[in-house]
């Protein structure tokens, strides 16, 4: 019998080497997933409208982003900004030949301009937005906004 | 010489390392939402253009003054939430008789639901809503809006591929979907320049 008692020995631990590899799996993932912020803001993060009827913007690669909100120190009226500058409305068309000249000539037609625009902004800044692009034929328009019932906008 | 086993680095700290650098990831990088009401700019029209004759029944006018509120049909004062209904009933009504219809290469629409009332639109492919805002609405009451002129088209796009094919309209495939946009119940909201 003394050979079985010798044979007594704790349960073997699970091996946790491949924990790592887990990890840094899900590591990868996110780090290929996820997308960096390109451009910093120059001017108040721009609160979206909430919508119901919203697409999911296909092809980010051919998106090109204005961004309509307040000035940082809160002074009143709507600042548009393009890349990473604060900009006029004159400057749309340069700004969409800047972003077509970085695309090949058959994404051209596919190219989507994302207005994202504060709730209190007005009309008129972004029918001024929508007459420049309209006048260089960059026709693909997209409201950014939230999911989430359009009744909420209106404060009462 | 002695044979000694060289010491096996011990990995267990491993883990922490990668999962500090994962958390660092999905605490740093922002998920952007892009996600948004989709529209198509109209093509830059040559000045003599000569606009075509509609016939005033078959337009759903849309107005919103600055101070936000809204204004249907020229006499109509509306909340938000009763703009879906009242563009589905506009849209939806198709009460053009048949021999007008014939004239315009259309027949009487078989699949409308709506109340065939002579003074309202036609024929879905008739029905234009017109939208004029202001320069001083403000951007949230502008999206609700149109949210709701194109939340009208959804409605009525699913209840017809649900009545046809038993399913949404998202779910059709990419013929079936055309179809339902150019013939059945095309989109057409037509936007006039803001009023200063």
């Amino acid at each position: 019998m003394a050979k079985f008692g010798k044979k007594k020995k704790g349960t073997p631990g699970i091996s946790t080497a491949s924990l790592p590899d887990i990890v840094f799996m899900l590591l990868f993932f996110f780090m290929v997933t996820t997308v960096m912020r390109e451009t910093s803001l120059k001017i108040q993060q721009p609160v979206l409208p909430k919508a119901t009827e919203v697409k999911k913007l296909e092809k980010k690669s051919l998106v090109s982003y204005i961004y309509v909100g307040k000035a940082k120190d809160g002074s009143p009226g709507d600042l548009i900004q393009l890349n990473d500058r604060i900009s006029k409305v004159s400057d749309v068309p340069a700004f969409i030949f800047e972003e077509r000249r970085k695309r090949t000539q058959k994404d051209i037609p596919l190219m989507t301009t994302s207005i994202k625009a504060d709730m209190d902004a007005n009309v008129g800044t972004i029918t001024d937005i929508k007459i420049e692009l309209r006048d260089v034929n960059a026709l693909k328009l997209n409201y950014s906004t939230r999911k989430g019932s359009a009744l909420d906008n209106i404060k009462n | 010489m002695a044979r000694r086993d060289t010491p096996e680095i011990n990995a267990g700290s491993m883990a922490d390392i990668a999962f500090l650098l994962l958390i660092f990831f999905l605490v740093t990088t922002t998920m952007d939402v892009d996600t948004g009401i989709s529209r198509k700019l109209p093509e830059k029209q040559p000045e003599d253009v000569v606009p075509p004759v509609l016939k005033e029944k078959n337009v759903f006018e849309v107005n919103v003054n600055r101070r936000n509120e809204i204004l249907v049909e020229g006499d109509q004062y509306m909340k938000v939430e009763d703009l879906r209904e009242a563009a589905i009933n506009f849209i939806d009504n198709g009460g053009g008789s048949a021999a007008d219809m014939a004239s315009q290469d259309l027949s009487v629409c078989s699949w409308c639901e709506g109340a065939k009332d002579p003074a309202s639109s036609d024929h879905p492919k008739k029905a234009i809503i017109s939208l004029q805002s202001d320069r001083g609405t403000s951007y949230a009451t502008y999206i609700s809006v149109q949210n709701e002129l194109v939340g009208a088209y959804t409605v009525l796009r699913n209840r017809y591929s649900n009545k046809k094919y038993g399913k949404d309209f998202d779910r059709l495939n990419y013929e079936q979907q055309k179809d339902i946009k150019i013939n059945i119940y095309p989109q057409i909201i037509s936007e006039a320049e803001p009023t200063k």
